[in-house]
């Protein structure tokens, strides 16, 4: 989609005096960015480098400024026993941190499947013509536009075991023997996760995947059914080439989120290992116990993964863009 | 957001104390819920009205695990927007730097409350807040029930879990078929570790962490308690109490759906509500014992206090509204109007008191059996002791792994923490 983006600029101006004019633009451009540049730089460059300051240190919340710097014995630090055996530390040799990180990654996919293939599905049914569309393209983005605070309480109410109204419809309908406990057992906490937000973030990914079906020149439609060409064909010959870049954007936005997923399991189900993620882990450590520099080392590797995955991601996107049929 | 309405906030009152030399401008965090916020609203009325400082109450979280991420890291960052904090009970070690040494300000009041209390409080010396109520829990039970099914108050688990499961099972024969034996706080959060300490302990099994900072948890008679109490998740007590905090066992017991109930004292005033199922028919009793060498009943100590960040702009006037908010007429009001836990021994006898809450005569006893967490021992690790603590018997409530083995592990894992020393 970088390569998207570009194509105009590229393809534009040839003759000299409107390339003397666009670099003109560009000039001028770049001086409007000088103030977004500064301000990233403040609220999330300078953050970001402390933390991987911190990464190294011993500091603790109750003396940050006499932190000292410890090198990577945060990240793995070892000790020979006497028996010759050796013993690793830090979060690297960590279970807790990679069960969150297990976590993160399962989430991430499931979650991002799911709200995939439904907002796929969703906005196939809102691209086609039919009365009161634009107040049911309004309607579906409710559960996006709510809070996730809110919504992530209102739904752990909906899942009380006691007074939700799950359980309750659940035994009404006869699909369950006895109430659920959704968010306590270690078998359901993480659907439950998982539930919650698919239900909130489907809307997200129709809205885009929708924005990309609507590029779609209908003639093509056309055509195709002139040569009779079967629905199920035309969606996956025309819509889902067609649909792929929008659909990537999508994708990549729901994956960068969904690995640093913290406010829904904070609120939903904070303490269970089954549902920990790498920022909720994180938090924990910096804030909760007296683990400030642990609890920058995970932000960093947080940062690592997300950084890898958003290269890697972008890089094999290009490669078939340009492997594919354009 | 609230950052900057407090900054915003902090800069008018600059400027408005400017005008006036005497008054200043103060602010107090709390977490208080509901009838609790507008009490402490009333309290600092009063308080404006004889002093002529202003208050503005900061809300926050009623969870206390948000609370204390939210006060580290301003106090970390050496904010000066919040001159009063209300801290928990096993905050003082944690926070002990950030906070003003109130012994000398309040030499004058601090002979009057309990002084296992104000030790509590006190972290190398120095007072680092000052009580504003205690709290000790209780077995909360259905007087009506008891009487129908001709039992008495069970003194040990043993008799709680008979008892329990004999009126339950007579209940649901009858056609009650929502009702519960017992219901606790058994969430993978602090409450745990609180309703937990309270069976090792009444089962003779340690405190965890003993005051001289030996781990003592891995042990028979603390695996047997833990164990016991794994039996009741599913039989007398709901499946989903694994994820019940205060206000969920609350919400089981008012609705007349449970036997028995551990909770804390704000439980009361609410229980006797007009809007409650259950008004009239319950009492309190302290905590069952456990059976074994050294059982007892145990109650784990609860509370909060007030303490004056050494941040605060206006740290004399701050001291004031402490003291306060700790003195015996506030703590009166506090246990006639919320059933709090006064922590001056003199309030558990004066006769207006007693009268709205006639309960707090036993509640002494009870508060005299309370166990400390081993918040002093374990210093800044506590929370994460805590948490360690609360995984282990979360796992083993829900199944994963018998007490024993998980005790174990956490022993270890303690061990590790502890290094050479807490």
């Amino acid at each position: 989609m970088a390569t998207d983006a570009m194509a105009p600029a590229t393809t534009v101006a040839t003759p000299k005096s409107r390339s003397e004019l666009s670099q003109q633009r560009a000039r001028a451009a770049r001086w409007f960015l000088v103030p977004m540049l500064i301000a990233l730089s403040i609220v999330a460059g300078w953050p970001l480098l402390r933390s991987i300051w911190f990464s190294f240190t011993d500091a603790t919340l109750n003396d940050l400024y006499g932190a000292e710097w410890i090198g990577i014995g945060n990240y793995l630090r070892w000790q020979v026993l006497e028996s010759g055996t050796v013993r690793y530390r830090g979060v690297l040799a960590d279970p807790d941190w990679w069960n969150a990180v297990w976590n993160t990654v399962r989430f991430a996919f499931w979650s991002v499947l799911w709200e995939t293939v439904l907002g796929m599905i969703v906005a196939l049914v809102l691209n086609a013509e039919f009365r009161g569309r634009g107040i049911v393209r309004a309607a579906i983005l409710i559960p996006w536009a709510i809070p996730t605070i809110v919504s992530a309480r209102m739904w752990g109410w909906m899942l009380n075991d006691q007074f939700g109204i799950i359980n309750d419809l659940g035994m009404k309908l006869g699909l369950l023997s006895a109430p659920v406990a959704w968010t306590a057992s270690a078998d359901t906490a993480m659907t439950a996760v998982l539930i919650v937000d698919i239900w909130k973030t489907t809307p997200f990914m129709a809205l885009l995947i929708l924005a990309g079906l609507q590029m779609i020149p209908k003639d093509i439609y056309e055509a195709a059914n002139i040569d009779g060409v079967h629905p199920v064909k035309q969606f996956f010959k025309i819509t889902l080439p067609l649909v792929r870049p929008a659909l990537m954007v999508a994708i990549i936005f729901r994956v960068l989120d969904a690995l640093r997923i913290f406010d829904l399991i904070y609120v939903l189900t904070p303490n269970s290992r089954s549902t920990k993620t790498m920022s909720v882990l994180a938090q924990e450590n910096l804030f909760q116990f007296n683990n400030f520099a642990e609890g920058s080392t995970q932000s960093t590797l947080l940062f690592l993964i997300i950084a890898i995955f958003t290269i890697l991601y972008i890089w094999i996107g290009r490669v078939n863009f340009e492997g594919g049929d354009r | 957001m609230k950052m900057k309405l407090l900054l915003a906030g902090l800069l008018t009152s600059v400027t408005l104390v400017g005008g006036a030399a005497q008054a200043a401008e103060l602010s107090i965090v709390s977490g208080d819920t509901g009838s609790g916020l507008a009490f402490l609203r009333s309290q600092l009325d009063r308080f404006e009205a004889e002093t002529g400082h202003t208050v503005t109450v900061v809300p926050m979280p009623s969870s206390t695990t948000d609370q204390f991420g939210q006060y580290r890291l301003w106090l970390a960052a050496g904010n000066s927007d919040i001159d009063v904090y209300q801290t928990d009970v096993i905050w003082a070690p944690q926070l002990a730097d950030q906070f003003l040494d109130l012994s000398e300000a309040a030499a004058d009041v601090a002979g009057n409350h309990f002084p296992s209390i104000i030790e509590s409080q006190t972290v190398d010396g120095k007072l680092v807040a000052l009580p504003a109520f205690t709290d000790a829990p209780a077995l909360y039970y259905r007087t009506d029930l008891l009487e129908k099914h001709g039992k008495s108050v069970p003194k040990t688990w043993a008799e709680l879990e008979t008892t329990a499961m004999e009126i339950m099972e007579a209940e649901r024969a009858e056609g009650n078929s929502e009702i519960w034996g017992f219901v606790f706080q058994g969430n993978a959060y602090e409450g745990l570790t609180c309703d937990a300490l309270e069976w090792v302990m009444s089962n003779g099994g340690g405190q965890i962490v003993e005051p001289d900072g030996t781990i003592s948890i891995n042990n028979d008679q603390a695996a047997a308690a833990i164990d016991r109490a794994a039996g009741w998740v599913g039989t007398i007590a709901p499946e989903g109490v694994l994820a019940y905090m205060e206000e969920e066992s609350r919400g089981v017991w008012q609705l007349g759906n449970a036997v028995f109930m551990r909770n804390w004292p704000y439980a009361y005033a609410l229980s006797n509500g007009d809007d409650s199922a259950v008004k009239g028919k319950f009492d309190v009793a302290p905590l069952p014992a456990g059976d074994g060498e050294g059982a007892r009943s145990a109650a784990t100590l609860g509370g909060w206090n007030v303490a004056v960040s050494k941040y605060s702009p206006d740290p004399e006037a701050a001291i004031e509204l402490a003291k306060f908010l700790a003195s015996e007429e506030v703590q009166k009001e506090r246990a006639i109007q919320q059933s709090n836990l006064p922590t001056i021994p003199s309030l558990y006898e004066d006769a207006d008191v007693l009268e709205a809450s006639p309960f707090m005569e036993n509640w002494k006893a009870i508060f005299e059996q309370a166990v400390p967490r081993p918040s002093a021992p374990t210093k800044t690790d506590y929370n994460e002791v805590s948490s360690l603590f609360w995984s282990a018997v979360h796992d083993t409530l829900s199944g994963n792994g018998s007490a024993a083995e998980n005790l174990e592990i956490l022993e270890a894992d303690l061990q590790d923490l502890k290094g050479d020393a807490w």
